[in-house]
């Protein structure tokens, strides 16, 4: 696996958002690097929702972070609204002109109870993003558009408005987590792992509370999660990514019905309950993860990979077509 | 329009941060002893403030009673070689020792606190810059500076004072930067800079109201510092030239002829300035711990 290359950016003029040849490393001590994510690119249409799954350690989250530049990435491009009169190229402001750009972008995070200032009121909280672009918390428009979105998010504005994000329980002060993101009418919404931290019970909930939200406000959802059955019931497009890089992109049911990629067939079939399109004998693979400081020349998924010759360790495999909408970076694909 | 499909609010016992409006809670976990030593810090700063209206006497009298007295009726603490009241003299000379003690260690916070969450939020050059900065400060023989300034500026109240802060600065800009990097990692700070909030707003919205309350904690303790730091320096005839301090009591109390035929000289502001850290160190650490216990999972426990 390994798959650099763009073939399979689109250039529909509705792309909200597009990734290029995005790099990150981290300084690791004694002139190390770690390669956390290493020239992946990708891109969104508008309404869209793309799934982004890989094991814990892959760069999904790096990712998504590196996309809100926070940090900013090593290298590469990323761009809003591109071939638009809104475009904004994200890795090329800094300072107040990427601080003017930051509303049309939002995220929500993984750990419900960090994302909330434990000082703050959730009303403050909710309206922080109009406070800072349009007025205080206490401004009766504020308070309006305030009350709105938390009823959106099925949190009662009377009854939760003037408390504490401690008296929440975790689905709950994710849902304030959407509210807040949602109260500027961003374009895209990064939902980083929302509900990896949630009982089970309480997931399908909030999974069920982004779908209302992308209709209701319009939004495009980037889905990040090392869950494929979490990813499957809300993407429409998904990439897989292992150890910094992509391996296969292409619509849900493509990547589903007829997975490609070594990597995607495993992880298919380490679900609990394995696709049909897999044999779940496909989970077995050895090793741990290689460790990203010193990645797998050519593939990085030779290590692990059942198919692996010596041209997956001379040769990187570039993402190629293989049906419409379907993309792969392997050379062996099935 | 979804329904609101969890019960909105989890009922939790009240032992979380709103357990500060219930009396009854506080006491149960921060003990008797702590509020003990608030009632006498209390009871020095409220004296000191109001020793002008107190029914005492003149401290600068000489011959209130007879030298070297005991303590009697007519003087509580008895009087020093000059025949000088010595309860009214600890009583005012309260005055200098909390002025400078707290002025100083107020100062301190303020300056030490902003290096320390500018530093800890910003990072990278900053905040190698700051560190440094902060390094050479600490590793400064502080009695040397001190000495240096007197010197050359004179013996004031706000120059021994602003002399004083500048020796805290160090230790508390290091705390503040500790504790701002435990909040400035957390996601909460992330979305806020999404949000479009420019540093400072962050600073002062996010991290601050956090960063503060393990700080104030943190000022009783160094109070005591401060006060104890005065002290010694007035023992040394380094301290403010004009009025007295316990400090400067003591060091009256302290030769061995007096210690022997006198003790009560020095024991008395002795005995006021240990209670009075003793009370400071106690209730500060009691908040300390109350604090790092139920939110930061910093410093001890």
């Amino acid at each position: 696996m390994a798959g650099s290359g763009t073939a399979h950016l689109r250039t529909a003029d509705d792309v909200v958002l597009r990734v290029e040849n995005l790099v990150m490393e981290f300084p690791a001590g004694r002139h190390q690097v770690v390669h956390a994510v290493s020239d992946v690119s990708f891109d969104i249409r508008r309404g869209e929702t793309l799934g982004i799954v890989g094991e814990s350690g892959c760069g999904k989250s790096t990712t998504a972070r590196a996309i809100v530049q926070l940090p900013a990435p090593t290298s590469g491009r990323v761009l809003l609204d591109p071939g638009t009169d809104r475009e904004a190229e994200l890795t090329a402001l800094e300072g107040e002109g990427l601080r003017q750009v930051r509303p049309r972008l939002q995220m929500i995070f993984q750990d419900p109870i960090s994302s909330l200032n434990p000082r703050r009121r959730v009303r403050d909280i909710v309206a922080e993003g109009l406070a800072i672009w349009e007025g205080e918390s206490g401004d009766e428009q504020v308070r309006a558009k305030v009350d709105e979105v938390l009823e959106a998010v099925g949190i009662d504005p009377t009854v939760a408005a003037n408390r504490r994000p401690h008296e929440f329980s975790g689905g709950q002060c994710q849902r304030i987590s959407i509210a807040r993101a949602a109260v500027l009418k961003p374009e895209i919404l990064i939902c980083d792992e929302p509900v990896s931290a949630l009982d089970v019970s309480v997931q399908a909930q909030i999974l069920n509370l982004l779908e209302e939200m992308k209709s209701r406000y319009g939004l495009t959802l980037v889905f990040i999660s090392h869950d494929l059955s979490v990813v499957r019931n809300v993407s429409d497009r998904v990439t897989v990514m292992y150890l910094g890089k992509v391996c296969e992109v292409g619509n849900a049911d493509a990547i589903y019905s007829s997975p490609a990629h070594p990597y995607t067939r495993v992880l298919l079939a380490s679900a609990p309950e394995p696709a049909s399109t897999v044999d779940e004998s496909e989970s077995a693979i050895g090793d741990e993860i290689p460790s990203p400081i010193h990645p797998p020349s050519g593939c990085r998924f030779r290590t692990r990979c059942p198919r692996a010759t010596d041209r997956c360790a001379t040769e990187e495999p570039v993402l190629q077509e293989l049906a419409e909408d379907h993309f792969v970076a392997c050379h062996f694909p099935s | 329009m979804p329904e609101p499909t969890e019960p909105t609010v989890v009922e939790r016992p009240t032992d979380a941060v709103d357990g500060l409006d219930t009396g009854d809670f506080v006491q149960r976990r921060l003990g008797v002893g702590f509020w003990l030593a608030v009632g006498w810090v209390f009871l020095i700063v409220g004296a000191a403030l109001l020793a002008p209206l107190l029914p005492i006497g003149d401290p600068e009298e000489i011959g209130a009673g007879p030298r070297q007295d005991g303590p009697s009726w007519a003087h509580w603490f008895g009087t020093d070689s000059n025949g000088r009241d010595i309860f009214s003299r600890t009583i005012w000379g309260a005055r200098v020792s909390l002025m400078v003690g707290f002025v100083s260690i107020v100062l301190g916070f303020l300056v030490g606190g902003l290096v320390g969450v500018v530093s800890g939020y910003f990072r990278g050059a900053t905040d190698r810059v700051l560190s440094f900065v902060v390094f050479v400060m600490l590793s400064f023989p502080s009695l040397v500076l001190f000495l240096l300034i007197i010197s050359i500026v004179g013996q004031g109240l706000w120059v021994v004072s602003l002399t004083l802060s500048v020796l805290v600065v160090p230790s508390v800009a290091r705390l503040g930067r500790a504790i701002t990097i435990a909040f400035a990692e957390r996601e909460f700070v992330a979305a806020a800079r999404l949000l479009g909030a420019t540093n400072r707003r962050v600073m002062v919205r996010e991290i601050l109201p956090n960063v503060l309350i393990p700080m104030a904690a943190l000022l009783l303790l160094g109070l005591g510092l401060t006060i104890v730091a005065e002290g010694g320096l007035a023992y040394l005839n380094l301290s403010v030239a004009e009025g007295f301090s316990w400090g400067k009591m003591i060091n009256l109390g302290a030769s061995p002829r007096t210690l022997r035929s006198a003790p009560w000289v020095a024991f008395f502001p002795i005995g006021a300035m240990f209670l009075t850290v003793l009370s400071l160190n106690w209730a500060g650490d009691r908040l300390r711990q109350y604090f790092d216990v139920r939110e930061l999972g910093i410093g001890s426990r």
